[in-house]
């Protein structure tokens, strides 16, 4: 069916609905204002009318769309020979698709099978039907809600109370938009997770030391290591890497610019500190690629350490310098925080401005700094591009930060790209790996958000 | 009283003291300095790696803006041609039938040799006499341009038996080697391109034949797999931009909406607490998990098409939900509660104080939250990925319901190609119009903010 004619049907209704409805509201509305007073303005009867006209219309057409379909498939079949409806497969579908180029007037090249000529011409009246017949329950369906909820409009009314209370109800589905998709991502990942249990035995999964899926091609049977563990070390070990470059540079910036820096520059310098924030991971990736990897490759030759292009140190210290802006941004919030009494007691007794800040300023904003620290780990482990780009994807169990490593995040993303047919373990262990790393970083969001919010309390 | 115990006295404590500190004043005066130090070099480090990456961007991509382009004259040889005339609507024909013999026609029309067309119309450009084989000719235009031929025939058959002057992109090879990003003193077996090739490369770019234009095709054209020279960003930008849109037209109503019946209806239950905590969660989730959400809901059970920005939007948009409505929040939290007091003691009714008093005094910070929202769903990458957006797509996407890919992807996918030292510049140059469009956004975000604040 023409969107186009539904949208200017439903405009009509509205714009119809709306109208009356505040026409006949607007009448008692500037009538007497001494024998009865309107308890809603019109508006609000134009928009209860709306409301009343809209939502049956709606409906027709959503029930139509949901089964439309199915209804003008089953229809065709009953107009073909019964030697093609037998049979299932391309065949039939080319056979479907041709009667409806044939109803379409699009028509079909070449010779007609004496049915085909027949079945289309039936669909195209079949369709026609069908479209009025939407069409009038519709507006038939829409006009009837508006000619009862018209004849109950009376000064009396509370039309306003009706309105709030739909918008109150749609107000109430937004936010539990947020709430579904917690619950599906929780149901998805575990139910398919499941699945991949039933492959895999989950002893082997969580206390593997080899990840090797394999992809058996005759069979959906698991081939192969699926042991995490490697990918689970080459996470922390990236993460750790990332932290080591993140936490000093951004406590460190965070601190000059908050204590030292003259306000000119600090309001020079934040921002493009933030710039960072603001960068496509995938260009960080990039970035790590071509020039970080190189980079400490050729610094390794220098002093004799053999230093890989692609490794967990490339990976770890592009990721830290992503991480930076979400550490000294957050300390800044949080050094704010601490009372100046504080700072001005240490100095009082004659520290320096150094001394203040290591022995009065960090212990008070210690709690802050390791909520925000918390957090950064959390991104660190959920940061995708960047290690498929430049952690050289080798799930291997090393310790040596020069050498290629993989990480969670890589190998779901390696396990399930282009392979959306949940049927094997290969693609299956994606949910599993996901359900580990979402885990994770829920456990620790939790513990660091408590951190920041019970150390936000201490000084209000 | 006390400062004369102080200065006569050596043996007083307070003298002690006081050495001690001017003897430790040192040190500490060192210590102090060289904290400051670490705190300065901490942030040169910073701003250090912002110069770093954005000056090896910009010069990595910068050449591909620029592209080698062939001036040649082309004689459409009706010898080589031979497929007869475009076929015509007849009456009494079914469109069916039409198609179906326009179809015919055009199958003809790839059959035709149109490598000799651009071989003879590259010896005809070349110097009298110069010696070059058929296959080193053709290394010169990119492998694509015969087609563009092709379509241009189809376009307009008139063209037969005329030579008329066209612009043919030159193959990533020859751009490659004029521009120098090629090491030209390699040896023969390490040239992407035979000598003759090389030779006549140079000559067109002295005698005016090649010369360097701006690369609109990097704009214009979709990816190529066989044609690098060819390959542009259209598909990509166009599959971004509908996801951007579905962004908008779908996480915006939906955040603002649950912000407000959070923060204004929402009864201080536990329930209410848990969803507080859920959407702070839900903004930390890693990216990655709501692509595999994405992959088990839209495209396993509700068999949405794969690879379509629509899904991808979608996917995007569970993304960007919470950074809208925690923003809102903090936006409606702003605001004065005597404006509300004041909406509620003229008899409006809760609802009515939400949406005409408090809901616009929010706009510019709402605006602003949903600039970078989008900003931030436009970068993102690996979400696209579990959802088949990376695969190859050679079309400009018509609907959201099309195949597309999006910029982040097309940027991934391009720096994974073969042809290294044309694609590392293809891609930086992709990624310098990712950031164009985020920086864009950026400022338009902090314009309306300064501005429509000061009305506010």
């Amino acid at each position: 069916m023409n969107a186009w004619i539904i949208a200017a049907l439903l405009l009509v209704l509205l714009s119809l609905s709306y109208s009356l409805g505040w026409s006949k509201a607007k009448a008692f509305a500037s009538g007497s204002a001494t024998a009865t007073r309107a308890h809603s303005r019109p508006q609000y009867h134009g928009a209860r009318l709306a409301i009343w006209t809209l939502v049956p219309a709606i409906a027709v057409l959503v029930v139509w769309g949901l089964f439309g379909e199915a209804i003008s498939r089953s229809y065709i079949m009953g107009l073909l020979p019964a030697d093609m409806t037998s049979q299932t497969g391309p065949a039939l579908e080319t056979a479907i698709q041709r009667v409806r180029s044939i109803a379409s007037g699009f028509g079909v090249a070449g010779e007609l099978a004496p049915y085909e000529q027949d079945a289309g011409d039936a669909l195209s009246q079949f369709n026609l039907m069908a479209t009025l017949l939407v069409v009038l329950a519709a507006a038939g369906l829409g006009i009837a809600g508006l000619l009862i909820a018209r004849s109950r409009i009376t000064p009396r009314l509370r039309a306003r109370n009706q309105v709030e209370r739909v918008v109150g109800i749609l107000l109430l589905a937004c936010s539990a938009v947020a709430i579904l998709t917690t619950v599906g991502i929780v149901v998805s990942l575990l139910t398919e997770a499941l699945r991949f249990f039933s492959f895999v035995n989950p002893l082997d999964f969580f206390f593997g030391t080899v990840w090797q899926p394999g992809f058996s091609t005759t069979s959906n049977a698991a081939s192969g290591g699926y042991g995490i563990l490697p990918l689970l070390w080459g996470t922390i070990m990236v993460s750790a890497i990332a932290m080591l470059v993140a936490l000093p540079v951004g406590l460190m910036s965070a601190i000059w610019l908050n204590q030292y820096a003259p306000a000119r520059i600090r309001g020079l310098v934040k921002p493009v500190i933030e710039i960072l924030a603001g960068i496509p991971t995938i260009v960080y990736g990039f970035f790590a690629l071509v020039t970080v990897g190189p980079f400490l490759a050729g610094f390794g030759d220098a002093i004799g350490i053999d230093i890989r292009a692609t490794s967990a140190l490339t990976a770890g210290v592009v990721m830290g310098v992503m991480i930076i802006p979400f550490i000294s941004s957050l300390s800044d919030d949080i050094l704010n925080q601490v009372p100046r009494a504080m700072r001005d007691g240490a100095y009082g007794l004659g520290a320096t401005q150094s001394e203040t800040i290591r022995n009065v300023l960090i212990p008070a904003a210690l709690p802050g700094i390791v909520g925000a620290f918390l957090l950064a780990v959390s991104r660190a482990i959920g940061e995708t591009m960047i290690v498929v780009l430049a952690a050289g994807n080798a799930p291997i169990l090393r310790a040596n930060p020069f050498e290629p490593t993989s990480t969670v995040t890589v190998s779901i993303v390696n396990q399930l790209t282009g392979d959306t047919d949940f049927a094997g373990p290969q693609s299956l262990v994606a949910f599993a790996l996901g359900l580990t790393l979402f885990a994770m970083t829920l456990v620790l969001n939790i513990v660091a958000l408590y951190i920041v919010r019970r150390f936000r309390e201490q000084y209000e | 009283m006390s400062d004369t115990t102080l200065t006569s006295g050596q043996t007083s404590p307070g003298a002690a003291t006081k050495e001690r500190v001017r003897a430790g004043l040192g040190r500490r005066h060192r210590g102090e300095a060289i904290f400051r130090g670490i705190g300065i070099a901490a942030v040169v480090l910073a701003l250090g790696f912002v110069a770093i990456l954005f000056t090896t961007i910009i010069s990595k991509g910068l050449p591909s803006f620029q592209q080698s382009k062939l001036h040649m004259e082309v004689f459409f040889d009706p010898a080589v041609i031979d497929v007869g005339p475009a076929p015509e609507h007849q009456a009494g024909q079914s469109d069916a039938d039409y198609h179906a013999a326009s179809l015919k026609w055009q199958r003809d029309l790839a059959l035709v040799n149109w490598n000799r067309i651009v071989e003879d119309a590259i010896r005809r450009a070349a110097p009298e006499g110069f010696e070059i084989d058929s296959r080193q000719a053709l290394s010169i235009p990119e492998t694509s341009e015969r087609h563009t031929l092709r379509e241009q025939f189809v376009r307009d058959p008139g063209l037969l038996g005329q030579t008329v002057p066209v612009t043919l992109l030159a193959s990533a090879n020859v751009d490659n080697w004029l521009k120098g990003t090629i090491d030209r003193s390699l040896g023969d077996g390490q040239q992407q391109l035979s000598a003759p090739a090389r030779e006549l490369a140079d000559i067109f770019a002295q005698n005016g034949t090649i010369t360097r234009d701006f690369a609109w095709t990097l704009f214009f054209n979709v990816d190529s797999r066989a044609a690098p020279a060819a390959a542009g960003l259209a598909g990509a930008f166009m599959g971004s931009v509908y996801m951007m849109l579905v962004v908008i037209v779908l996480a915006v109503p939906i955040g603002v909406a649950s912000a407000i019946y959070l923060e204004e209806f929402a009864p201080k239950t536990h329930l209410t607490d848990l969803i507080e905590v859920n959407i702070n969660n839900l903004a930390a989730v890693p990216s990655i998990v709501f692509g595999l959400l994405g992959a088990a809901v839209f495209i396993n059970v509700l068999h949405l098409p794969l690879s379509a920005p629509f899904v991808g939007g979608l996917v995007l948009t569970l993304m960007t939900l919470p950074t809208i409505i925690i923003a809102t929040r903090a936006a409606l939290k702003g605001v004065p509660p005597s404006l509300r007091q004041a909406a509620l003691g003229m008899g409006a009714s809760k609802t009515q104080m939400v949406f005409h008093h408090v809901l616009p005094v929010t706009f510019p910070s709402i605006l602003t939250a949903t600039i970078i929202g989008v900003a931030q769903a436009l970068g993102e990458t690996a979400p696209l990925l579990l959802i088949g957006m990376n695969a190859f797509v050679a079309a400009v996407p018509a609907t959201p319901m099309d195949q597309a890919t999006a910029l982040p992807v097309q940027i991934y996918l391009w720096q994974g190609n073969e042809n290294r030292n044309f694609f590392e510049a293809r891609t930086s140059a992709a990624i310098m119009v990712l950031l164009a469009l985020m920086i864009t956004l950026n400022a338009i975000a902090i314009f309306l903010r300064s501005r429509l604040e000061k009305r506010a």
